[in-house]
């Protein structure tokens, strides 16, 4: 007996898509491969979502790239409280906030907070090598950088309390997003010109889907720190910067390629 | 057991000040006080993790039936007096109380709201009652009696209700159930659109509409998307209608510019602060109507409007008054029944886990939304949805759909997949459709079953017919 599994004859067109397309069927249900895939795949988002942070191990390779770090607790104090307490995870623990106040030494011009947000999967990935990818930039600006804050159980707008305390003129906040079934660890970046409690998501400007299929470290680098130049020139991020930075990253290789790298 | 409400009238009718009001309900020792009509309707919803977010909800099992006692003894004309949120301030609490059938509510009237959920699940609450009552009654009345329901209350109360609406084809009707083929990409490519277009169609699926969510919000982009699916549809003459789920504004935009919109979208909420966060106001969506309408693009009706609407959207946009989700999200459906639209979405647990947090909850939350959208006349579709960060997966996502096919819901999601690449969420797949049909014998929208029929695409048992290679939807289609 043949397998009962009618399988769809337009595959040819799953090249034009990531979506799960021509998946075939058995009677009016999926094949069992498919209700495999799917289930693994969900796991995997899900564990990208409550796998434990490693803040340790991430603070550790960012000193390894020079920058000193400080790791601090949100106000939630477990996971399923994050997920259901958005306000706690906005909000700086009272250890959290002390540590941070220790370390603030009078003003600076950016902080770097990273954040495990939705996906600790995506920032073990990607956090390390992005800020690396960035650190050029911030040397070749001159920026003075404050120390690197690594938070747990934290979102955005934590970036908004911890770049006033450390009085900074500019925060970006890497931080784990939302995982999809096909992209359970894309990393998202957000900048903020003078950070400070309140601030509205219109107010900021994010680089997202930084993943090995989505936006490469340099190219995600050279975004950030054309938004931070911006940023600091204009005085302003959100909705009024308009990124503008695809044109200049047209013209960078154009001009490297041709021995005019700026840099 | 003593029960009752303090106080059964707006105390302005029998006290000095309007604004002292009490409800009070009794559990054996214990005592419990509910201040005003919007405490009353939190305690009494079913547990949420967005009222517990708001800081509204009850704070054990006891104090929430003690809310639904006193709740029970409410009569259903209160509300017409007592606005949860304020008149002066709020357009939609308007549109409410100022469009109120007095008429179609009058057999209704002098009833509470326990006699209300009695009623409604009697041999009295026909169809064909049910339509002439839905004028008559205001969503605060539906969420109310809601919350006294079981599951299985709200299912059959809502398999009662009958609303059909029409575009290019027949939604609505009794024994079906339509789709809409949801084909996103990530970044809109017309050939990866197309495909999953290509792979619903074969599945069967698209007679709600083609509904593209849009990465993009460049007017070009969404023309582009609009006239892909127009040129699809009129190659083929498919019986069904397509929608860029874009911001009313910028529909009104592309019809200004010639481009070929079906149906105008927007998202809604159930108070005017929310809507305001969508950029949203209720003479924009007179607008909106207003152009779709212009086109005369409808062949059997002229339902232009798509909503989508999702309990926890007024407080995440810091608009919801003290007031609880559900209550609002049925506030919602009354700001959409005015409009006459072909299809009201509820995404319901597309918003995440600090509103719904898991998969009783999000089920809890499909059945009453579906429950009050079909009670006050809105063709009720519900994507049957959770994200990754929720507590819930595909088995909740089969009770959820199995449930609201059998209460006969408008419509539901086709994803390739059940995995939406663009949105990063998963909802209902093709297969699922199948699935149900082949279950409960729902058939599509009848003009586009018959098209499916000619097409070879289904055979004249609905199922999906033996698959060609060389189907003209492939031969013709994006360079497959």
């Amino acid at each position: 007996m043949s397998a009962p599994v009618t399988p769809d004859p337009w595959t040819a067109l799953r090249r034009h898509t990531p979506a799960r397309i021509a998946l075939g069927r058995t009677g009016s249900s999926l094949p069992t491969s498919e209700v495999l895939g799917f289930a693994l795949a969900h796991v995997q988002a899900r564990d990208a979502v409550h796998a434990p942070f490693a803040a340790e191990a991430t603070a550790a390779a960012i000193e390894a790239l020079g920058p000193q770090t400080v790791i601090v607790d949100s106000a939630a104090p477990d996971r399923a409280t994050y997920l259901r307490r958005p306000d706690l995870g906005r909000t700086l623990s009272d250890a959290g906030r002390a540590a941070v106040v220790a370390r603030t030494r009078g003003a600076c011009d950016l902080a770097i907070v990273i954040a495990d947000g939705l996906s600790s999967t995506a920032v073990h990935a990607h956090a390390a090598p992005l800020v690396e990818a960035l650190l050029p930039a911030v040397e070749e600006a001159g920026w003075r950088l404050a120390p690197v804050v690594v938070a747990r159980q934290a979102r955005v707008a934590l970036g908004d309390v911890v770049g006033e305390l450390l009085g900074a003129r500019l925060v970006i906040l890497l931080v784990g997003e939302r995982p999809g079934l096909s992209s359970p660890d894309s990393l998202g970046a957000y900048i903020t010109f003078a950070p400070k409690v309140g601030r509205s998501d219109a107010e900021r400007n994010c680089v997202s889907n930084i993943r090995a299929e989505g936006l490469s470290y340099p190219a995600a680098a050279f975004k950030l720190a054309w938004h931070a130049r911006e940023a600091l020139r204009l005085g302003l991020t959100g909705v009024a910067l308009k990124d503008e930075s695809d044109t200049a990253a047209r013209l960078e290789p154009m001009n490297r390629a041709v021995g005019l790298s700026p840099s | 057991m003593a029960i009752g409400p303090a106080d059964r009238f707006p105390a302005g009718l029998i006290g000095a000040t309007f604004a002292v009001m009490a409800y009070r309900a009794t559990l054996g020792s214990t005592s419990w006080t509910f201040e005003t009509l919007a405490d009353l309707m939190a305690k009494a919803s079913p547990p949420r993790s967005g009222d517990a977010l708001a800081g509204i909800a009850a704070t054990s099992a006891q104090h929430s039936i003690a809310a639904k006692t006193a709740l029970a003894e409410l009569p259903l004309k209160t509300f017409l007096t007592q606005a949860l949120v304020p008149y002066e301030t709020d357009e939609v609490t308007r549109l409410i109380l100022d469009g109120h059938d007095a008429a179609a509510f009058a057999p209704i009237a002098s009833l509470t709201v326990g006699e209300f959920r009695d009623w409604l699940l009697s041999e009295l609450a026909t169809p064909a009652a049910l339509a002439r009552l839905a004028p008559g009654v205001t969503p605060e009345m539906a969420a109310a009696v809601s919350k006294l329901m079981r599951n299985q209350d709200l299912i059959l109360a809502a398999s009662k209700c009958k609303v059909t609406t029409r575009f290019r084809n027949t939604i609505g009707l009794p024994g079906t159930m339509a789709v809409r083929l949801q084909p996103n990409h990530p970044t809109d490519d017309p050939a990866g659109i197309t495909a999953s277009i290509l792979d619903g169609l074969l599945y069967g699926c698209g007679d709600a509409v083609i509904g593209i969510n849009p990465a993009s919000d460049s007017l070009n982009v969404l023309g582009d998307l609009t006239r892909l699916m127009d040129d699809l549809i009129r190659r083929f003459e498919i019986p069904t209608q397509s929608c860029v789920l874009t911001h009313v504004t910028t529909a009104i935009q592309l019809i200004e510019r010639g481009a070929p919109v079906d149906l105008v979208f927007q998202s809604i909420a159930g108070t005017q602060a929310a809507n305001a966060s969508f950029g949203m106001t209720l003479d924009l969506l007179r607008e909106g109507l207003d152009a779709g309408r212009s086109l005369g693009r409808g062949t059997v009706g002229d339902n232009v409007m798509y909503f989508e609407t999702g309990q926890g959207s007024a407080l995440s946009a810091g608009a919801h008054h003290g007031v609880d989700q559900q209550t609002l999200e049925a506030r919602a459906y009354g700001v959409a029944r005015a409009f006459e639209p072909l299809l009201v979405n509820s995404v319901v647990g597309f918003i995440g886990p600090e509103y719904l947090y898991d998969g009783k909850q999000i089920i809890r939350a499909g059945l009453e939304d579906h429950f009050c959208g079909k009670l006050l006349g809105a063709p009720l579709g519900v994507d049957v949805c959770y994200t990754n960060h929720a507590e819930a997966d595909q088995d909740d996502m089969d009770s959820l759909l199995t449930l609201l096919a059998t209460a006969g819901v408008t419509f539901v999601m086709g994803v390739p997949g059940a995995d939406d690449v663009m949105l990063n969420y998963q909802s209902t797949s093709f297969h699922d459709a199948l699935y149900v049909r082949e279950l409960l014998g729902l058939k599509r929208a009848p003009e586009f079953e018959a098209w499916l029929e000619r097409a070879r695409i289904v055979g004249a048992d609905g199922r999906l017919a033996p698959r060609a290679a060389g189907h003209p939807l492939l031969t013709a289609g994006a360079g497959g």
